[in-house]
């Protein structure tokens, strides 16, 4: 379980994060939308302690990770539980593409030898739609979508717990979209794994969301099963449901 | 404002920088003997850093060990000292133009290199992927590239100080009419192995200075491609003034008795 109390975050006079407060059971599918800009990537790295919060209490499984320091078993074991996909991939470019979904398995703990590495890789890649030979280029040649893929490919390689998606279908045709909706939500039915996904994109929030959390204006404004998020009521989630330039949500932001 | 406001903040500055910088290389030495180790990221930092390297650094002290030999044998001739070329190139190189040129030359190539590296990496949020990965920034990134430019650089001013030596002895022999077998026997017996040592020790400490001025530059690196392009000014910019501190701050130790 992932519980977010009062968080909050600014960058100098960039006030981002408000009192965000959350929570999300185990094995639950969760999708945060919002506006862009309104700071849902800075909410997962807060969670992942990339960024430090201002103020505020982050804790999984009911252990406070909120001040966790860097480099302590502590710290490492959290990690350990965790897969992220970055919101530009953030693959690494001096490594080829089976590196980078592999990384895990060829160093540290989870230390596989190669030739194993290798194969997991390349059947994680299968999964998110990538063929084999894409395994030895660099990332610096594949496509925008195809690297959003690889990153999720890599973020999915050791099974993790606890899974962050940052906007993992943007930039995918709709085919590919399908297909990458569907993956996410058979990780969190088959591999019971938590997932936290933002995402602007409303058919993806109906395929993978449990639950949904409308982010605006540095706080949750609304939470609720997927199932209410038609009838909710709430003016920013109705805007962002019709994509209307209309309500609370500015256009010019 | 008061001038005296202006030094104190000034000064205060600079000190918190240090204490960063110190931390900053605590930590990652503090890596050194506790695993994970990450030997494939520390040959290929051997590679980069010294193999890469031997070019540039031949081409830079042939050419200084030349002129050197020219002017020592211009000056020289005012007052009928022509003969020391051989014994003057060899401590001038060794001593003092080996390890500080191709300390300055380090600072250009490998510095640079590993400022933008990492500085790109830092923008593009490839360090916060190595940390969800489970991987420490310091001991996959900074360790292997300082540890090896610590051990590459004295092997790189060994090579310097012989070929800018033998660049001196091109020109005396070829130019300026010494007899070979005199040039070299002079140049040898000159040389003490304090003059050696001192050179080597630069070297590992000018090697250190610049890649952890690449990596500390490059880890604090402000965002997108401005960033990039400050963090690798300023990481070439700090190492080369550290390595000439550093280098007057070691000759004093050497050589002040
Ligand atoms: N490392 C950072 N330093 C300074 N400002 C940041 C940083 N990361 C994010 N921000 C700011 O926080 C705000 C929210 O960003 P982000 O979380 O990326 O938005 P989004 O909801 O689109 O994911 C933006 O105004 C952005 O400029
Ligand atoms: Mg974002």
């Amino acid at each position: 379980m992932i519980e977010l109390v009062d968080v909050h975050k600014a960058f100098g006079a960039n006030t981002v994060l408000t009192g965000v407060s959350l929570t999300l059971r185990k094995g639950r599918s969760m999708v945060i939308i919002g506006g862009s800009g309104t700071g849902k990537s800075v909410l997962l790295k807060c969670v992942l302690g990339l960024v430090q919060p201002d103020k505020g209490a982050i804790s999984v499984d009911g252990t406070d990770v909120t001040n966790l320091r860097q480099g302590t078993p502590e710290r490492d074991a959290f990690l350990a539980r965790f897969g992220m996909l970055f919101q530009g991939s953030a693959l690494f470019d001096s490594l080829p593409v089976w590196q980078n979904v592999a990384f895990r398995l060829l160093r540290g703990s989870l230390k596989k030898p190669r030739a194993e590495a290798r194969d997991i890789a390349i059947e994680k890649l299968r999964r998110v739609g990538l063929s084999s030979d894409v395994a030895d280029l660099f990332p610096a040649e594949l496509s925008g979508g195809m690297q959003k893929r690889v990153g999720l490919a890599r973020a999915i390689a050791t099974e993790p717990e606890i899974i962050f998606f940052d906007e993992p279908t943007t930039g995918l045709d709709p085919i590919m979209a399908g297909v990458i909706n569907d993956l996410i939500r058979g990780i969190a039915s088959e591999m019971g794994s938590t997932a936290m996904t933002i995402t602007h994109d409303m058919s993806s929030v109906r395929a993978i969301a449990d639950e949904v959390a409308m982010l605006h204006d540095g706080m949750i404004q609304w939470t609720g099963p997927a199932s209410e998020m038609d009838s909710c009521g709430d003016p920013c989630v109705a805007q962002f449901i019709a994509g209307s330039a209309e309500g609370p949500i500015k256009t010019v932001r | 404002m008061n001038v005296l406001a202006i030094i104190g903040r000034a000064v205060l500055a600079m000190l918190a920088a240090i204490g960063r910088v110190t931390l900053f290389a605590i930590d990652a030495v503090s890596h050194l003997g506790r695993p994970p180790y990450y030997p494939r990221e520390f040959a290929q930092a051997l590679v980069q850093i010294g193999y890469f390297s031997l070019p540039v650094v031949g081409l830079t002290t042939i050419f200084t060990g030349g002129a050197l030999a020219l002017q020592i044998y211009a000056g020289g001739a005012r007052f009928s000292a022509e003969a020391v070329v051989p014994q003057i190139v060899a401590i001038g190189m060794v001593r003092e133009l080996g390890p500080v040129l191709v300390g300055l030359m380090i600072a250009a190539r490998v510095t640079s290199s590993i400022a933008a590296e990492i500085a790109t990496m830092k923008v593009t949020e490839q360090i916060d992927a190595l940390i969800t990965l489970s991987t420490n920034p310091a001991k996959y990134l900074t360790l292997p590239r300082v540890l090896a430019a610590t051990v590459v650089m004295p092997f790189l001013v060994g090579v310097g100080d012989i070929i800018g030596i033998m660049g001196g002895y091109l020109v005396g022999v070829e130019r300026l009419g010494f007899n070979a077998g005199t040039y070299l026997r002079n140049t040898i017996d000159f040389l003490e192995p304090l003059d050696v040592v001192s050179s080597l020790t630069k070297a590992a400490a000018f090697g250190f200075l610049a890649a952890l001025m690449g990596c500390y530059f490059g880890m604090r690196s402000g965002r997108g491609a401005q960033g990039v392009g400050r963090a690798t000014k300023s990481a070439v910019v700090a190492a080369s003034v550290l390595i000439l501190a550093a280098n007057f701050v070691l000759t004093e130790l050497f050589f002040s008795a």
